[in-house]
């Protein structure tokens, strides 16, 4: 072949491995070539555990010099559940960073509110990281986090510790809670209430399971954001990441290749996009 | 010479001098034989050639489209050890002639093209598609249910390196390209067309167009992606997926349908694998469904719906084509006889 193939992934080893719940382990992982990936926030990679397969995973680690970068993972299907089985040292595939990523440039001086449902919280955590490490380029920053049980929730000491910050605003909740749960427990629109907003400097940036973008966009709605003012990430089905294959397809549009970040303003009348 | 003529005895000779040569001939074959269809009058399979008397150029359509070729069903993309440390791509490295192919496959491939080599490009398709010399032949039957003369895709421009038309005695040849003329001095006694046997050609081909009219769609194709507008809810989808098996088969057999699943697979010693692609379908229960359960196209009238979406909307708003070419394999081989574009696209276009 005179040109490269697409599909060839390239070397990455799992440098360290933490566990965030009984089903989602965070990875960080170094590039075998020691270059950077080149991400930007809300980007995915094709994660290859060879002889298993391959499948998305979004890049939930802040672009920085550094070649190591970070993917959450939960254990879902053949691919994640044989990198669960994985361990330090153990090398794996990587091909990406695919698809569109969070505004971040086009946010500068906007207020933003993050609304991260479950594992929405990981693309999410690669853009609040990188607008906390470019704090002034940022308006105010509220970050609303919903996780089913209190065991669920993930990144617990860094969410607490974001807590802590003057700068930002952190709301979360459980839709159910357990014995030692002393917060609000309820679906994250239950959030929407205990806080105002500004809706011509807000964007509400979105990423959370299916059922949930019907309800937290209409919550955002009604605080006076604008369709326009609403950017949320999809998950779809993206075996190739080239926009061949057609699984991730959303009517016309192929999620791995216009997505898996859009503007809500330019999906909401499109069939199949949020159900 | 753009447009030449080769007698018929002399295309019997230029194929048998391809295989002399040892170039890997496929061809269409009459499997009526072996059909299982009582009364069938023609079962026509596309598969390597090794000597002319089993090739026919007289078919009506294929069972499956040559897009096998192009795109095979198990195509190997990459070779791995799993310790890993070695993972290489595999490259196409068979030349492939494919001898007798009807302008709607041709239309089809020409699309496949387009598909595969949008950036990011797909450079194993694009590999075999450059090793891969197509030798048209224009139908001069039709296939009940094929309609591909109202779907623009009775005759085809380019694609092809070699054209051939059947005009009785002899076949016209129009050449395709450079790979096309050198091919054509193989063609023992080979000439320049006269006049009156181009248009002999026009004649032929008015003729099958005419055939083919038998069955077609009551208006132009071009006005198909306007006419799906807003056709979302309409209750044919719900109505004649009823009776959707969710088996694949429309999508198997149509020329334009590329959709693929990639995956891995390991050596029996555990120490080797291999990634492959295979063809997949949009009418299977589980195209889009992800890892955990969820199915972004669970119900089946949404899946029948995408596919005819796809054939008359999305694909030309991405490409600027539309992708049904009209061959007709979908219709006759549904079991359930609800795939036939001719039967939804009518409808919707009666708005009933």
């Amino acid at each position: 072949m005179g040109s490269p193939s697409p599909y060839l992934p390239g070397l990455a080893t799992i440098m360290k491995i933490e566990e965030q719940t009984a089903m989602e382990k965070l990875f960080m992982l170094r590039p075998n070539d020691g270059k950077p990936l080149g991400h930007k926030p809300g980007q995915f990679v094709e994660v290859s555990v060879f002889g298993v397969g391959e499948c998305p995973i979004s890049v939930s680690s802040a672009p920085n010099k550094k070649a190591d970068f970070e993917i959450c993972v939960r254990r879902a299907g053949n691919v994640t559940n044989a990198l669960h089985n994985l361990k330090a040292g153990d090398v794996i595939g990587i091909r990406g960073p695919y698809g569109t990523h969070f505004p971040v440039e086009d946010l500068r001086g906007k207020d933003l509110l993050f609304v991260a449902g479950g594992l929405g919280i990981v693309p999410l955590r690669s853009f609040i990281n990188y607008a906390l490490e470019r704090r002034k380029d940022y308006g105010r920053i509220i970050v609303l986090f919903g996780a089913r049980t209190p065991a669920d929730r993930l990144f617990k000491a860094e969410l607490a510790s974001l807590a802590r910050r003057p700068d930002l605003e952190y709301l979360e909740t459980v839709d159910v809670g357990d014995a030692s749960w002393k917060g609000n427990v309820g679906v994250i629109t239950t959030l929407f209430p205990k806080f105002t907003i500004d809706p011509k400097k807000t964007y509400a940036v979105m990423v959370g399971p299916p059922v949930m973008y019907r309800f937290a966009i209409a919550a955002a709605r009604a605080k006076g954001l604008a369709d326009d003012h609403i950017i949320v990430s999809l998950e779809r089905k993206m075996k190739c990441g080239l926009g061949k294959c057609g699984h991730c397809q959303m009517g016309p549009v192929y999620v791995c290749q216009e997505g898996p970040v859009f503007n809500f303003a330019a999906i909401k009348n499109l069939e199949e996009a949020l159900s | 010479m753009n447009l030449a003529i080769i007698e018929k005895e002399g295309l019997r000779l230029f194929l048998a001098e391809l295989l002399r040569r040892k170039n890997t001939v496929v061809g269409v074959k009459d499997q009526s034989a072996v059909s299982s269809i009582p009364g069938d009058s023609g079962f026509y399979t596309y598969a390597p050639i090794n000597s002319p008397e089993e090739m026919t150029l007289s078919f009506d359509v294929t069972l499956i489209p040559p897009k096998k070729y192009l795109l095979p069903a198990y195509e190997q993309l990459l070779t791995f050890n799993l310790s890993p440390g070695s993972i290489k791509a595999d490259a196409p490295k068979e030349e492939l002639i494919v001898f007798g192919v009807h302008p709607y496959d041709i239309i089809a491939i020409n699309q496949m093209d387009k598909v595969f080599s949008a950036v990011p490009q797909d450079n194993h398709y694009l590999e075999r598609r450059k090793r891969t010399t197509i030798i048209g032949i224009d139908p001069v039957k039709a296939a009940p249910r094929a309609f591909w003369s109202s779907m623009g895709a009775d005759t085809v421009a380019g694609g092809f390196d070699l054209m051939l038309t059947d005009i009785g005695q002899c076949y016209v040849t129009e050449v395709g390209s450079k790979k096309g003329a050198s091919l054509l001095k193989m063609a023992p006694g080979a000439r320049e067309a006269a006049p009156a046997e181009a248009k002999e050609r026009d004649k032929v081909r008015a003729e099958a167009r005419k055939r083919c009219d038998a069955n077609r769609l009551n208006f132009s194709y071009l006005e198909l992606p306007s006419l799906l507008d807003g056709k979302e809810e309409h209750v044919i989808w719900e109505e004649k997926s009823y009776l959707c098996f969710s088996c694949g088969t429309c999508n198997l057999v149509c020329p334009t349908c590329y959709c693929f699943d990639v995956r891995d697979d390991v050596s029996i010693d555990l120490k080797k694998g291999s990634r492959y692609r295979t063809w997949d379908g949009c009418l299977l229960s589980d195209f889009a469904q992800v890892a955990g359960g969820g199915n972004f196209r669970g119900h089946r009238a949404d899946r029948y719906r995408h596919r005819f979406y796809r054939k008359g909307q999305f694909i030309y708003r991405r490409f600027g084509d539309i992708a049904c070419v009209g061959c007709g394999r979908c219709s006759a081989q549904c079991p359930s006889d609800i795939a036939d574009p001719v039967a939804v696209f009518n409808r919707l276009k009666e708005g009933i």
